[in-house]
């Protein structure tokens, strides 16, 4: 409290000094008679010196911040196409850099040569179609080769993935990533967010395609409308008591579940086993994403809620995870996070995937580690026996029974919360 | 408009005048008065989340004084960051760099400048104005809500933005936002609809187009680009209020928000991009063309020489404003657009380089071999020229799809719209309220004060945001809370990071106080200011021609006759340095 009141006080005696020494300033100028908007020659003249000062501060800051920030500090690029991003960077950055000092240089310098000078008149030069075409062609054919360079490597990098590439599904959700490897046969199982379930016995939060994952979020769904049902009964029958609001807001939400089971039922019927097979070897993990040097990996992102984006920093890649949809984006990692670690001499140093669109409150705490390792590695890591990942279809050991399900039978409505059983 | 209409002066009571008045100048001055009140709210937001970046999870006695349970024990609130970084970026855009500039000066320069008695409608143009009002009042109320203001960014991307159960901002406050935006949205249309008419409809006699200062090409054009696209964004608006209230979804497929699982399907949250940043990149030259066009006369003046490639300077202005409208997909290269259509982004983008470094070159080339006053309105505008140039290059990184793969969202971006977008057209702002202050108030701005505001400003802009480029390099995403990710996994960039975060955030607040200055000199000066002569920056265009006391109609007598364009400035064979656009042409003398 203390201090903010001194700063109060302090910024309050500044804003009357200032009105003070205004007051003080007109009174002077006003005697000896001068305009505001004669700006004198010695006034002027120190404006126009002060911009070749900021000049030679503002390109000195700009390149002692390159030698002590600009390389080194995002380290060099460990996936195959980031190699060419970067190598595409310093063409560019030589463009950039020119551009930007030359023509600053010449604001600043004609700023300061050209000032007032008593006697000199302006040269009255309207206009010249040759320079002005100079400065038209040449910015143009300088793009030209950047939109070509640029647009060789973007058709590189978004172009299909080769056949031997890894697929891997990587899940958003507020707030932390999944990552679903697609096991011995690289095919993802299908997923579908309606039987995306925590239901104890047997979770599926990724909303995986299996017979065993349909019964089981059925089962769940028809345990939560019955629930909700007794509740609603309950009140009917005055043993329960429910604001009118709440009452109306049970009711919908117990057809609203009606229709999601129904859709369920649907998806049960049109998918055979040739598609829910395709999951059987998947499996997930949410601790890290274990990536094997040299290999190609394709991923495919999704998100739950809202768009996040998946943002590899030192693989140089990055693509959104929007909600109803799969996004994709290639890549294949180079140096292990053994060689990083040497690279950067930081035996601390982790690959990272981070959030990088806005996405609610924990935003900056979304994140997944990333490791890079050797095919022995990873599949050590991956074995079941180790606890790292979980499989998609529990071994047989493990299986959960499918429990009983019985689909409801769709009557005439004229019953009162959602013609149900 | 006849001359003969305001003939009669109209005796006016203090409510016509001041408060639903519909005259153009003090129209114009009601929207400056309120964009400086909303820059001010805006600025301190910054400065608390740029005091949480710099020194995150101290307590501190600033934000608990000004925040109170948003910053519980002096640590800033997470929601309440996200709501300051997205009021703060809706405030600056809309509310200061399009309200501000573009209703402040349109109004005031348009009628000045082409000889008109006043807008070609008052009436729409004062309800313009309360509209703009409105949802101001209504944008500052949403800070006040319980559950916090709109956080979800200032693009508002659904379905964050929709619903409730994702965040908490996205309740009443967003609810607020919309609200707001629509109504202000009507007040820029209002405005664009008046300027485009008065500009085709009410230029004086002998004020051909090719005769317009600069200034009124680009409000001109600015005005088409609202109305082109502004309407877009209302759509995106309102189909996002029925996405929120009527469970439509036109931005929803298959999501499941906090616990709850939505039955909405087949929309898509990328439609909401496609139609916001239809308007988004628009809106960037709706901002600057203004700017860009107060400099143009700004520094022909003070230089004492005609802007070098008139018609050059026309022409890339109406290219800006044409390719404007095919860019807008460079905002979405990564939401998995067709790589092709990506490809055609980045050309058509990339194509925007080229009138803007002709007009980078042309101003350049006005001050060779000029006369240059630093007057503060002079200094603003090579400011500007300097943060077009900084800015403008790396936006051809960021144009490139390949490029901005591993700096899209970072602070590279942040840097980069607030030097070219952020700081150029608060540098236009600056430079046109200086330049044309005794036009308003018939009073002058102390030079001196105005001359230390501009270096402060200028060191402290660039102190903020060039070190910002290196930020976003390094990898740190925007919107980010804190970087403490960074420290368990590379420990060299977030050592990076908050250094230079601490940098930003002290300059940040070093710049907010320097503005301390433009305050004092512009309300000082309104009542104690020295009294303004007709024409003290010896100008050729008409506003310079009107007396200092405001009169209705802007000229007492006849309207003037216009007879040569409005740079004839150290023409030879002339005997002043400047040549007035009312004073015809000499026996022999050719035009322009």
């Amino acid at each position: 409290m203390g201090s903010k009141v001194i700063i109060l006080i302090v910024i309050i005696l500044a804003i009357v000094a200032v009105a003070q020494l205004l007051k003080m300033y007109d009174a002077i100028v006003a005697v000896r008679g001068k305009r505001e908007e004669d700006v004198d020659l010695k006034t002027n003249n120190l404006n126009a010196t002060l911009f070749i000062v900021f000049m030679v501060v503002f390109f000195g800051s700009f390149f002692y911040l390159i030698s002590e920030y600009g390389r080194g500090r995002m380290p060099i690029a460990a996936s195959e196409h980031g190699v060419e991003i970067d190598w595409l960077y310093g063409i560019n950055w030589v463009i950039v850099f020119t551009v930007y000092l030359l023509t600053n240089a010449l604001l600043f310098i004609f700023a300061f040569r050209y000032r007032y000078k008593p006697g000199v008149k302006a040269f009255y030069y309207p206009h010249n179609n040759k320079l002005e075409m100079i400065w038209t062609v040449i910015p143009a054919a300088a793009l030209a080769v950047i939109i070509i360079l640029g647009l060789m490597t973007w058709n590189n990098i978004m172009g299909k993935a080769s056949d031997d590439a890894v697929v891997v599904e990587i899940y958003a959700k507020q707030f932390d990533f999944t990552a679903r490897y697609s096991g011995d046969d690289n095919k993802l199982g299908y997923s579908d967010y309606k039987l995306i379930s925590n239901y104890a016995d047997n979770s599926n939060p990724l909303g995986v395609v299996t017979q065993n994952n349909m019964d089981w979020r059925i089962f769940e769904i028809q345990q939560g409308i019955l629930e909700a049902d007794s509740l609603l009964k309950a009140v009917d029958e005055g043993k329960a008591i429910l604001s009118k609001a709440n009452y109306l807001k049970r009711v919908k939400e117990s057809e609203k579940m009606a229709r999601i089971e129904t859709r369920i039922w649907n998806m049960k019927e049109r998918f055979g086993d040739s598609v829910t097979v395709l999951a059987n070897d998947d499996f997930y993990t949410k601790t890290q994403l274990f990536l094997v040097e040299d290999q190609e990996y394709s991923f495919v992102f999704r998100s739950q809620d809202v768009i996040h984006s998946a943002y590899f920093p030192h693989f140089r890649a990055q693509m959104n995870c929007v909600p109803g949809q799969r996004t994709t984006f290639k890549f294949k990692p180079t140096m292990t996070t053994a060689e990083m670690r040497k690279e950067t001499n930081n035996p601390e140093f982790n690959y990272i995937l981070l959030c990088n669109k806005i996405c609610g409150k924990s935003h900056s705490m979304m994140n997944m580690p990333v490791y890079v390792g050797t095919q022995e590695e990873f599949d050590a890591w991956s074995d079941l026996e180790a606890g790292n990942v979980k499989p998609i279809v529990a071994a047989d050991s493990l299986l959960v029974a499918a429990p009983h399900i019985v689909k409801p039978v769709v009557e005439e409505s004229t019953n009162d919360h959602g013609g149900h059983h | 408009m006849a001359a003969t209409a305001h003939d009669h002066h109209v005796k006016e009571s203090f409510i016509t005048k001041y408060l639903f008045s519909q005259d153009h100048k003090m129209i114009a001055k009601q929207f400056l008065v309120t964009a400086i009140f909303m820059a001010i709210v805006a600025v301190m937001l910054s400065i608390f989340f740029r005091i949480q970046l710099a020194w995150p999870g101290e307590s501190n006695s600033t934000l608990a004084f000004f925040l109170g349970d948003w910053a519980p024990d002096g640590v800033l609130d997470r929601s309440m960051y996200l709501g300051l970084v997205t009021i703060h970026g809706t405030i600056m855009v809309f509310f200061v760099l399009t309200g501000g500039l573009s209703g402040t000066f349109s109004n005031l320069l348009i009628p000045l400048q082409l000889g008109a008695r006043d807008m070609a409608s008052g009436l729409l143009n004062m309800i313009s104005y309360w509209l703009f009002f409105l949802s101001s009042v209504i944008m500052l109320a949403s800070l006040f809500v319980e559950t916090g203001p709109a956080a979800a960014g200032w693009t508002v991307y659904p379905p964050l933005s929709v619903y409730e159960q994702t965040m908490p901002g996205s309740g009443m406050g967003m609810t607020l936002w919309l609200t707001s935006m629509t109504i202000f949205i009507a007040s820029s249309l209002l405005g664009s609809l008046n300027y485009v008419v008065t500009v085709l409809n009410l230029r004086t006699k002998g004020m051909k187009m090719t005769r317009m200062p600069l200034t009124i090409w680009a409000f001109f054009i600015t005005a088409v680009l609202g109305i082109l696209s502004f309407p877009v964004l209302v759509s995106a608006v309102v189909l996002m209020l029925m996405d929120r209230t009527l469970g439509t979804s036109f931005y929803i497929n298959d999501a499941i928000v906090g616990t709850e699982i939505l039955e909405q399907s087949g929309g898509s949250p990328i439609l909401y991009e496609h139609l916001f940043w239809f308007l988004g990149h628009p809106e960037v030259y709706i901002v600057l063309l203004p700017a860009l066009g107060l400099t143009s006369e700004i520094v022909s003046t003070n230089s004492r020489k005609p802007i070098f490639g008139y018609r050059a300077m026309i022409g890339s202005i109406l290219a800006i404003g044409f390719l404007s409208f095919i860019v807008w997909g460079h905002h979405m290269f990564l939401t998995g657009m067709n790589p092709f259509l990506g490809g055609v982004f980045v050309f058509t983008t990339l194509l925007i380089a080229i009138p803007s470094a002709v007009k980078v070159f042309n101003y350049i080339t006005t001050l060779w071999k000029g006369s240059i006053r630093y007057t503060p309105a002079m200094l603003f505008s090579i400011g500007l020229v300097s943060s077009f140039i900084t800015g403008g290059i790396t936006g051809i990184i960021l144009a490139d799809s390949t490029l901005d793969i591993p700096v899209h969202d970072t602070y590279f971006v942040v840097a980069h719209f607030h030097v070219v977008m952020g700081l150029s057209a608060i540098f236009g702002l600056f430079a046109g309220v200086y330049h044309w202050f005794p036009k308003m108030y018939g009073k002058m701005m102390n030079t001196k004060l105005g001359q230390t505001h501009f270096w402060l400003t200028f060191v402290s802009a660039y102190g903020v945001f060039f070190p910002m480029h290196f930020v976003g390099i390094g990898g740190a995403p925007r919107r980010y809370y804190d970087y403490s990710v960074y420290e368990g996994f590379d420990g060299n960039q977030f050592e990076m990071i908050m250094d230079l975060n601490v940098v930003i955030s002290i300059f940040a607040i070093v710049a907010g106080f320097a503005q301390i200055l433009f305050l004092i000199n512009f309300f000082w000066s309104i009542w104690n200011g020295q009294k303004a002569t007709e024409n003290p920056w010896r100008a050729n265009s008409l506003e310079w021609t009107t007396p200092v006391e405001h009169v209705h109609g802007n000229w007492p007598g006849e309207l003037p006759e216009v007879h040569r364009w409005p740079y004839d400035y150290s023409k030879p064979g002339m005997d002043e340095d400047y040549v007035p656009q009312i004073v015809p042409l000499k026996e022999g003398e050719e035009d322009h």
